[in-house]
C-alpha cells in the first residue's frame, strides 16, 4: 500500500518535469523545474532502550534516521509532540489507530542496547495505512563509535523498501575543506559521512589541493596538489593515507582526474605548451594514452558507467560545451545546445543523465540533461554553483556554492534531481569539490 | 647613479600604465613603495626595490604582471610593453630564472580556469622567448582561480585577477 503510494508520487513528480519540457519543444527553453509532490508523513519515535545505558543512543538514532529521510524531500517527519501514544516497547503490538489519527503513513520503530562499546540496533518498518509491517525486522551489531552508520543503514533499508530504489545514506564524501581569506585560502582534503558528520582530514594545508575523486569502491582518492609547486595528480589510499604521484613529464601540469568504473584507469587533463588535452592512464603500469590533440581546451572528463565512453568539456566551438566520445578517443559529438557555457560534466551512475555546471548571464547553475543532450533541466541558480557529484543511486547531487564578495565562503549543498530538495551540508569549515563515494 | 635611476622608473611606469605601477602587490608579497625613503637618500640597498638588479625592483618597477581580457589569452599592447621591459631586464640579469604564473578570475569552473591560466602563462613565455629570453629559464604554472590578487566579486577586481605574474628565482639573495 505504502509502496504503491510513494511510487505514484515519485512518478507524478518526474512526469511533471517531463511535461514541462515536452511542451517547449526544440530548441530548449530552460526553466528551473521544481516538481511539487506531497512528502509522505512518517514517525520515528525514539528507539526503545533495552538497557539503562542506551537511552541517549535511542534518541540519537531516531534523530539521524529522521534527518536522512526528511532530507530526501520524499518524507516529512511528524514531530513527537503530536504523538497520541508513546512508543516504549519494541515487542508490543503497534497501536495503528493512534498513529493513523495523527496522519502518519509510515513508522520506523526500533530498539537499542549498549554493552560496553558494543551496540545492537533492531528496527521494523510499519505501514500505518494498511496496518501491517513492511518487510522483515532487521538488526545490526557494531561498536558505539559506528552508531551513525547503523542509523544510516536503517534509513537505507526504509528508503529502499518504500521507493524501490537503493539508498545513499551509509556513504562517505571526499571534499576540500576550505578556511581563510579568499585570496589565500587554505585547502585540505577531507572525508566525511554524506550528512557532514565525522569529518577527517587526509592532508594538511601546506599545498593547494583540488577536486578529489573517489575510486568506484571507495578505497582510493585521486586529487590534484601543488605540493611540488606545479599541479600534479596524486592517488591516495584512504585506509593507510599513503599517496603517490601519477608521473607526468617535467614542464607539464596535470589535473581533473577521474577513475574508470573498474578502477583500473584514470582519465585526466594534461597541459603542455599552453594546450590542455585529455589522456588516459593505466593506474598499475603508469602507461598513458593521449585521447585528444586539438589546440582547444579539453578537460573535466567523466566515464560512462560501462566504461565505454567519456563525457568532457571543450571550447573547440569557441565556448565551453559538453561532448561525448569513445573512451579510447576519436570523434566527439557535442551534446549541449542551450545558451551559455557548460562545464564539469558527470555521468550518472544509472547511465541516463549527465549533470553539469552551467554559466549563463552572470549566474551559475547545476543542471542535468539526457545523454543525447535533450531535456536539459536546471536544478539550482546562484552567484556560483559548481562541480556536481552523483549519489550512488543517481537520484541526488552534491555540489558547492560560493557566495560573492571579499567575505565569500564555499559551502556544500545537496539537491535531488527534481531540484526540489536543496539543502546545505554542514561542515566545520567551508567545503568545495565534493565526490560521493559508494554505498557501504 | 640614483639620478639616472629615477627617470628610468618613470619611463617604465609610463609604458606600463595600468598593469604594474598602480598595483605593486602580488601573491604573497607585501607590496611596498617603489620610490620609498631609501631611494630618496640615494643609498642602494642590495635586494631592495631601489637595487635595479633585484627581484624586488623587477616586481615593482619593471612590472611583473600582465592583464588579460575575459576568457582571452592573447596579449594586449600594454601587456606586450610590460613583457618587452621584462625581456630587457631578464637579458641583463642573466642569473635569474622565472616561473610564469597564469591566473583567472572566479567567473569560471575550476578545471577550465586551470587550463585558461596555462594558456595565459604560455602566451607570456612564448612572447619572452620571441624577445630573446632562453626558454630554459622560463617555467609556467597555472593557478586557475585559486589565488585572486584582488578579492571582490566585481569587474574592478576580476580585471586585476585575469593576469600572469612573472616570479623570479635565483640571482641576488640577501
Amino acid at each position: 500500500m505504502i509502496k504503491l503510494r510513494i511510487l505514484t508520487l515519485l512518478f507524478a513528480g518526474f512526469a511533471m518535469a517531463t511535461t514541462a519540457q515536452a511542451q517547449q519543444g526544440e530548441p530548449l527553453k530552460i526553466t528551473i523545474t521544481e516538481g511539487v509532490i506531497e512528502p509522505m508523513p512518517f514517525v520515528t519515535p525514539n528507539f526503545a532502550s533495552e538497557n539503562p545505558s542506551s537511552a541517549q543512543m535511542g534518541s540519537d538514532l531516531a534523530r539521524v534516521i529522521a534527518a536522512d529521510l526528511s532530507g530526501t524531500g520524499l518524507f516529512r517527519e511528524i514531530p513527537s509532540d503530536a504523538y497520541i501514544s508513546q512508543f516504549t516497547d519494541f515487542a508490543a503490538p503497534v497501536s495503528y489507530n493512534d498513529w493513523k489519527a495523527i496522519n502518519a503513513q509510515a513508522m520506523v520503530a526500533g530498539a537499542v542496547s549498549v554493552n560496553g562499546n558494543q551496540v545492537n540496533v533492531k528496527f521494523r518498518l510499519y505501514d500505518i495505512v494498511s496496518g501491517q509491517e513492511m518487510g522483515e525486522g532487521l538488526q545490526f551489531n557494531g561498536t558505539t563509535d559506528g552508531w551513525r552508520r547503523m542509523a544510516h543503514k536503517v534509513s537505507d533499508a526504509v528508503y529502499s523498501r518504500i521507493t524501490g530504489e537503493s539508498g545513499y545514506f551509509d556513504t562517505r564524501v571526499v571534499f576540500v575543506s576550505e578556511s581563510g581569506a579568499k585570496g589565500n585560502r587554505a585547502k585540505r582534503l577531507a572525508i566525511m559521512d554524506y550528512d557532514g558528520a565525522n569529518v577527517q582530514y587526509l592532508t594538511d594545508s601546506r599545498a593547494i589541493v583540488l577536486a578529489p575523486r573517489f575510486s568506484p569502491s571507495g578505497d582510493r582518492v585521486l586529487y590534484t596538489s601543488y605540493e611540488t609547486g606545479f599541479p600534479k595528480i596524486y592517488v591516495l589510499n584512504v585506509g593507510s593515507v599513503s599517496k603517490r604521484v601519477l608521473e607526468s613529464a617535467q614542464g607539464t601540469m596535470s589535473f581533473a582526474p577521474r577513475f574508470s568504473p573498474d578502477g583500473s584507469r584514470v582519465v585526466y587533463s594534461l597541459a603542455q605548451g599552453g594546450n590542455t588535452d585529455l589522456y588516459s592512464m593505466n593506474v598499475g603500469s603508469g602507461q598513458a594514452t593521449r585521447l585528444t590533440s586539438a589546440p582547444s581546451i579539453e578537460t573535466a572528463p567523466s566515464f560512462s558507467p560501462d566504461g565505454s565512453q567519456i563525457v568532457f568539456e571543450s571550447d573547440r566551438s569557441g565556448t565551453q560545451q559538453l561532448y561525448i566520445m569513445s573512451a579510447s578517443g576519436g570523434e566527439a559529438r557535442r551534446i549541449s545546445s542551450g545558451d551559455g557555457r557548460y562545464g564539469t560534466p558527470v555521468w550518472s551512475p544509472r547511465g541516463d543523465l549527465v549533470a553539469f555546471t552551467k554559466q549563463n548571464r552572470g549566474r551559475f547553475h547545476i543542471g542535468v540533461m539526457r545523454v543525447d543532450g535533450t531535456r536539459e533541466r536546471l536544478l539550482t541558480s546562484s552567484f556560483l554553483d559548481e562541480g556536481p557529484t552523483w549519489a550512488p543511486n543517481g537520484r541526488v547531487l552534491m555540489f558547492h556554492r560560493e557566495t560573492q564578495g571579499a567575505t565569500g565562503r564555499s559551502t556544500l549543498y545537496s539537491v535531488d534531481i527534481t531540484g526540489r530538495a536543496l539543502r546545505p551540508v554542514r561542515t566545520p569549515d567551508g567545503g568545495s569539490d565534493p565526490s560521493w563515494g559508494p554505498l557501504q | 647613479m640614483t639620478f639616472t635611476f629615477k627617470p628610468t622608473i618613470l619611463l617604465v611606469c609610463g609604458a606600463l600604465a595600468l598593469s604594474a605601477c598602480t598595483d605593486p602587490n602580488r601573491l604573497g608579497a607585501d607590496g611596498g613603495d617603489a620610490l620609498g625613503g631609501q631611494a630618496a637618500t640615494g643609498a642602494i640597498v642590495p635586494g631592495s626595490p631601489n637595487d635595479p638588479t633585484s627581484a624586488a625592483y623587477f616586481q615593482q618597477n619593471v612590472g611583473d604582471r600582465v592583464l588579460f581580457l575575459v576568457d582571452q589569452s592573447s596579449l594586449t599592447p600594454a601587456g606586450q610593453a610590460t613583457l618587452d621591459s621584462q625581456a630587457v631586464w631578464l637579458g641583463t640579469n642573466i642569473g635569474f630564472t622565472a616561473v610564469i604564473e597564469g591566473h583567472a578570475d572566479e567567473q569560471g569552473t575550476r578545471e577550465y580556469n586551470l587550463a585558461l591560466g596555462a594558456r595565459r602563462a604560455d602566451a607570456v613565455r612564448n612572447y619572452l622567448i620571441s624577445k630573446g629570453v632562453p626558454g630554459d629559464r622560463l617555467r609556467v604554472v597555472s593557478y586557475g582561480k585559486e589565488r585572486p590578487a584582488e578579492i571582490c566579486s566585481a569587474e574592478s577586481c576580476y580585471a586585476q585577477n585575469r593576469r600572469s605574474v612573472t616570479v623570479l628565482a635565483g640571482g641576488f639573495t640577501s
